[in-house]
């Protein structure tokens, strides 16, 4: 479980950074908080020949709610998007499921940034940025670029990043006054890899139902919208049968993978389970809000 | 490479490959052999140690990424003579068989502990889901955290 | 104010534990330091056709490269099965050989090819994956009941359909005529998963070869250091006795584990003299999982016969147990000598008749862990006794009652003779704990909330204290069973006790101290208890099979009786008084009636100064003393766990766990309290979580902590605990042993509850939630299921 044989650079700056891996051409990986990386590299997953560290590069661990939008530096950890008030108020569904990620130890180093470009299925944060439609800064040794989050999540472990591309941020869109928002994790124990997870968000028009979006992860090779579900949602009532029709319809919907701790029929009925509870959970934190 | 950090309260320079883990630096480097490895993969938490203040895994931790950081492991908690509140707490309740898992408990759970005295025993077994210990099956664990909580509360940091 | 015997003394022990001052293998560093690391077989079954290690050899730091062949041309002796196994036909087992390095066959993913020695263990890492093992896959099998098949992959040449042997116990006619006039009979299927002990602190050798004196050292992660001196000199070869010393310093945890001397320890003791350098090796937890001997893994079909009120008439047993690629030192008594023998449980089972074959497979060794077929045999039984009064609709407790023994000693049909239990007062203090009349209102009220609710018992009974030297040896052991001690009262009075068996989280440090000081008065901090070194302590068997208080605190207990005479004898010549009047209090050796008295360290004293000694008797307190029990010991227990299942994803939560234990006397209870509570987790890590899982090639698929899984702090609920004491007559103490209790006890218990919970019997473990859930699903509707 000794790590293979690498060099280490820590930069000072973003163009420092970019131009080492771009020399190196694909066989450097950036460490952030590295809890993700370093078990890949234990296991020898991966060997990279070069890390690039980013934790002496300023500005890219802010987290900054304004009107318009939330912007969270890459190097934002786990621990402070728990500890942030201010998250807590704007996007609660974040901090809910960040509090499922790993363990103590890992939230106080793993970052956002690191987590994006991991890209592991069973990672909640890349599933709250697809959920949410967040935007994804990314710098380049040929300049900055924007990747909307479901488009830098490529498949398992494959991002669409470039090999001198670095995540500086992910900005997601502030949201309406009163969105509901659902999210619920299972995990063989808690802090395992999700078997399952789902996340969900919506508005109110009058009664109904309205910009519903459904995400699934865990039990699917990438983090994923689920329409169907969504449209299950959209137009009806917040109610037991909406919410079972949402839940059949993500079901039914995915195709769930298989590994040794769950097959597919049973990450399939999980996905419906989860988010029929998650969903019904959505509206008692309504009422409870209102009491 | 050349790194300079501060130990238990000692300053400490050394020559490290990158390669090496914060853990492997300590136990090899420095001696301190109370930080102990069990998975080197992220899940048991035996390596726990505290980078200025905060607990992290010492297998998922490069030293080189400790370059300047305070970090303080088992050997620092207690001053030279008696036990910590925690350390005599975890003895109280026998909340240790083997003691191999013990030290990155510790240290866990002094982190935790300082930043939240008030912690309830659900967070405590939450937190501790981090570390796994073979031995006691966990529940004088917890105890030990909970009675060890008045000593934190009373400010200051008991360890010292 | 002492810490006698009952205190709930506070371990000494854990000062330098909690301090990190600990001192494991791994933290050893010694002069002249080189670092091994060992090539692995990739695949589960290879012809080796040739090792190229020139690349290696030319890599920086490397040392050394060394394959089996020389170790064998260096006389280096095969791992033996400790332990010899008589087939039903009256045939010997047939085992497969074991080399420390193999030498022309692979068998297993890790078995160990070559051992590589370099500067540091980078390098010595680094090269192990350089050097080229030029092999030819062959076909492989993994599965204990497929090994038996025709037409299966053959593990070894000399063991013809890998059967190792076909083994009996009971009476055949017998049990077939009982069973065949039952007027029920349950039938069962069980698998007992397979599992890895995952002692925390990895597996650690560091040989040290002193060429002036031709004298080896080996500091080792063992729970037995002599027993692994006697088997490296005997048996491997590698020096004899009295040039080997071997240490066990603090080992963290073993759980049966590391009882065994692996192919590392040798390689790397030979490789110290061949090198001329100190050789240390620290497993990864990879390789722990690959290399670190597994338990577990029957398959059993199991038969009982019930008359027409209840009572259990005959019990029929065929199990198949996997021993993997080599049969390993205590494997091939783990399923018969330490499994057919507990088949009676705590029930007066008047015939019955089982059969165990035992198989190779291209798997790691199996071996003895944390019970070692006792948890297997409970498992099988209490499964069948819960199974039987659903059958029967009775209440699963009023079955058990009605086949309890009553009276002791008694003689089972499958060899042992308990010694002494009160199964009814166990049981009632369980049921109270657990306030089993209250289970129906939280069955309903846990309904309301949609949950499933279940109960579930296992009443278990285990032979401990392993044990009469003559009777293991009238069974095939190569060893006797007994323990050793020397008691030696320094002249100020403190106390250094020597013992063979060895602490590894069992705190002896503490409790052996506790027997002196309720002797003596000795304030335990005066105590010194020195074990884990075979230079200091003459001989020993080791810690494993609960065996350290029933037979290792015997062997200090007749030492302190000598210790106590001696001393009386010269008190009294001091005193002018008579040895029968003489109490020994609170320190003080004192004239019964009288004010006449000697501190304890001026008896001490006197016995060193030897300016006034009764005449003949020679100077000095320091005895030494043998114990070697006339039977085992038989703790026993009944424990109840209920459980809430989730329906929809198939969750098990251990809501309540109970164990009332029957462990004879308690020397502190706080570490017995402390083992049962890590017995039961892992007895619940079992039945709820752990498994070893290969593929079909014989690849690992559970290598790592991230697929094989432990318990951990939030999967456990808090414990209710009891005890009801009857001391076992066969030791002066009356102890019973602890150690392996809730591993025995608890995954019937858990499974019983369970299936309670969800309707259905048709469950294995590990109950994980999809194991669960499919269970439920398959109950509702067998065809939706698929």
């Amino acid at each position: 479980m000794k790590l293979p044989a690498f060099d280490y650079a820590c930069p000072e700056t973003l163009d420092e950074a970019t131009a080492l891996l771009a020399e190196a051409g694909g066989d450097a990986k950036v460490i952030a908080g590295g809890q993700s990386l370093l078990p890949f590299m234990a296991f020898r997953l991966a060997a990279p020949s070069l890390l690039v560290d980013l934790r002496k590069i300023a500005g890219l661990d802010g987290i900054e709610v304004a009107d318009g939008e939330i912007r969270l530096g890459a190097m934002v950890r786990w621990r402070d998007i728990l500890d942030s008030a201010a998250l807590a108020r704007a996007l609660p569904l974040l901090p809910a499921a960040i509090g499922h990620v790993a363990h103590y130890q890992i939230r106080n180093r793993g970052t956002l940034g690191g987590s994006l470009a991991h890209a592991d299925p069973a990672s909640e944060f890349p599933c709250i940025a697809v959920l949410c439609g967040a935007s994804v800064d990314v710098v380049g040794a040929g300049g900055h670029r924007t990747i909307p989050a479901d488009e830098l999540i490529a498949g398992p472990m494959e991002t669409t990043l470039e090999d001198d591309e670095i995540i500086v941020a992910v900005r997601f869109p502030r949201w309406p006054e009163g969105r509901r928002w659902a999210f619920d994790e299972f995990a063989l124990r808690h802090g395992d890899l999700a078997i399952a997870a789902v996340a969900a968000a919506y508005d109110m028009d009058g009664p109904h139902i309205a910009h519903a979006r459904v995400a699934v992860m865990g039990a699917t090779d990438t983090p994923q919208r689920v329409p169907p579900a969504e449209d299950a949602l959209n137009g009806r009532a917040p109610d037991d049968d909406t919410f079972g029709a949402a839940a059949a319809a993500a079901s039914a919907a995915i195709e769930p993978t298989e590994d040794l701790h769950a097959g597919a029929a049973y990450r399939r009925a999980l996905v419906g389970t989860l988010l029929r509870r998650a969903l019904a959970e959505s509206c008692a934190r309504e009422r409870e809000a209102a009491e | 490479m050349k790194i300079a950090l501060t130990v238990n309260g000692r300053p400490a320079a050394l020559d490290v490959a990158p390669r090496t883990t914060l853990a492997d630096c300590l136990r090899h480097a420095l001696g301190l052999t109370g930080t102990h490895l069990a998975c080197e993969h992220g899940v048991c938490g035996a390596c726990t140690v505290i980078v200025d203040g905060a607990a992290v895994r010492g297998c998922l931790t490069l030293a080189v990424q400790a370059d300047g950081a305070e970090v303080t492991t088992v050997e620092g908690l207690a001053g030279d003579g008696a036990l910590t509140p925690l350390q005599e707490a975890f003895r109280r309740h026998h909340a240790l068989q083997c003691g191999f898992c013990t030290a990155g408990i510790l240290t866990t759970l002094h982190a935790l502990l300082t930043e939240n005295p008030d912690v309830e025993a659900c967070e405590i077994r939450e937190v501790l889901s981090g570390n796994i210990c073979r031995c006691t099956g966990y529940i004088p664990i917890v105890e030990a955290a909970l009675e060890a909580r008045a000593a934190y509360r009373r400010g200051g940091d008991p360890a010292q | 104010m002492t810490d006698g015997i009952g205190a709930r003394a506070k371990r000494k022990e854990d000062r330098r534990f909690t301090t990190g001052k600990g001192k494991y293998t791994d933290d050893i560093r010694v002069e002249n330091q080189a670092y091994a690391a060992f090539v692995r077989c990739p695949v589960a079954h290879a012809r080796i056709n040739g090792i190229d290690a020139s690349a290696a050899l030319a890599m920086e730091g490397v040392i050394a490269v060394h394959t089996g062949p020389e170790l064998k041309a260096d006389g280096i002796g095969d791992l033996i099965a400790g332990w010899a196994i008589t087939s039903k036909d009256g045939s010997p087992m047939k085992t497969g050989v074991w080399s420390p390095l193999v030498t022309e066959y692979g068998r297993y993913v890790g078995d160990a090819i070559a051992i590589v020695v370099a500067e540091t263990q980078a390098q010595a890492r680094a090269a192990a994956e350089a050097v080229e093992v030029d092999f030819e896959e062959l076909p492989a099998v993994v599965v204990a009941d497929k090994a038996l098949e025709e037409g299966a992959a053959q593990v070894h040449e000399n063991v013809p359909g890998n059967l190792i042997y076909t083994w009996e116990l009971g009476d055949e006619a017998r049990t077939d005529a009982a069973m065949a006039n039952a007027s029920h009979v349950t039938e069962l299927d069980i698998v007992n998963n397979r599992l890895s002990p995952n002692a925390m602190e990895p597996r650690s050798a560091v040989a040290v070869y002193d060429e002036a004196e031709d004298h080896y050292t080996l500091y080792t992660t063992s729970q037995n250091p002599h027993v692994a001196r006697l088997v490296l000199s005997a048996f491997y070869n590698v020096a004899p006795e009295h040039k080997l010393r071997v240490i066990a310093p603090d080992v963290g945890g073993g759980f049966g584990s590391k009882i065994y001397i692996y192919p590392e320890e040798i390689a790397c003791l030979w490789a110290s003299m061949k090198t001329g350098r100190s050789v240390k090796w620290t497993s990864e937890r990879g390789e722990a999982f690959l290399t670190d001997a597994h338990g577990r893994d029957h398959v059993t079909k199991a038969k009982m016969g019930f008359d027409n009120e209840g009572r259990i008439v005959a019990f029929h047993v065929d199990t198949i147990a996997n021993l993997g690629a080599y049969a390993s030192l205590f494997a091939t008594v783990t399923p018969t000598y330490l499994y057919g023998t507990l088949w009676s449980g705590q029930y007066d089972i008047p015939a019955i008749y089982g059969t165990v074959r035992a198989v190779h497979t291209n798997t790691v060794p199996v071996d003895a862990y944390r019970g070692a077929g006792r948890p297997e045999a409970t498992y099988m039984i209490e499964r069948m006794m819960e199974v039987a009064a659903r059958e029967m609709r009775m209440d699963p407790a009023e079955l058990r009652r009605r086949n309890f023994i009553r009276e002791f000693p008694y003689q089972t049909q499958v060899i042992l003779a308990y010694d002494s239990g009160d199964f009814d007062a166990i049981l009632d203090k369980a049921q109270k704990a657990a306030d089993v009349a209250g289970f129906p209102e939280r069955r309903a009220e846990a309904e309301a909330r949609g949950k499933l609710r279940g109960l579930g018992y296992s009443t278990f009974i285990e032979a401990c204290g392993l044990a009469p030297s003559a009777a293991v040896g009238s069974l095939g052991a190569g060893v006797g069973l007994w323990e050793s001690a020397e008691v030696r009262v320094n002249p100020v009075g403190t106390v250094e006790i020597l013992t063979g068996a060895h602490s590894h989280g069992q705190g002896h440090e503490t409790t052996f101290a506790q027997l002196v000081s309720d002797r003596f008065g000795v304030p335990i901090d005066n105590v010194q208890i020195v074990h884990g070194d075979t230079d200091k302590v003459q001989f020993g068997m080791g810690t494993y099979g609960s065996r350290s208080g029933p037979v290792g605190m015997s062997a200090v207990m007749k030492a302190l009786d000598k210790v106590e005479a001696k001393a009386k004898k010269i008190a009294a010549h001091t005193l002018e008084a008579s040895e029968d009047d003489l109490v020994i209090e609170n320190g003080e050796v004192k004239v019964a009636g009288t004010d006449r008295k000697m501190g304890w360290h001026e008896v001490a004293l006197a016995a060193y100064t030897a300016h006034n000694l009764p005449e003949g008797l020679e100077p000095g307190l320091k005895e030494g003393a043998f114990f070697d029990p006339v039977n085992f010991s038989f703790p026993s227990g009944a424990l109840i766990c209920e459980v809430e299942v989730d329906p929809e994803t198939g969750v098990t939560e251990v809501v309540q766990f109970t164990a009332a234990d029957d462990f004879g006397t308690i020397i502190n209870p706080m570490i017995v309290e402390g083992q049962v509570h890590g017995g039961v987790t892992q007895g619940i890590g079992q039945a709820l979580l752990e498994r070893v899982v290969y593929d079909e090639d014989g690849q690992l698929v559970t290598g790592s902590y991230m697929d094989y899984c432990m318990p951990r702090a939030d999967d456990v609920p808090s414990y209710v605990l009891d005890h009801h004491s009857t001391p076992s007559p066969n030791n002066p103490l009356g102890l019973k042993g602890c150690g392996e209790a809730g591993a025995i006890g608890a995954p019937p218990a858990v499974i019983n509850a369970i299936t309670d919970a969800i309707g259905t019997d048709d469950l294995q473990m590990p109950a994980t939630p999809m194991a669960v859930w499919q269970a439920l699903a398959w109950a509702r509707s067998p065809v939706a299921a698929e």
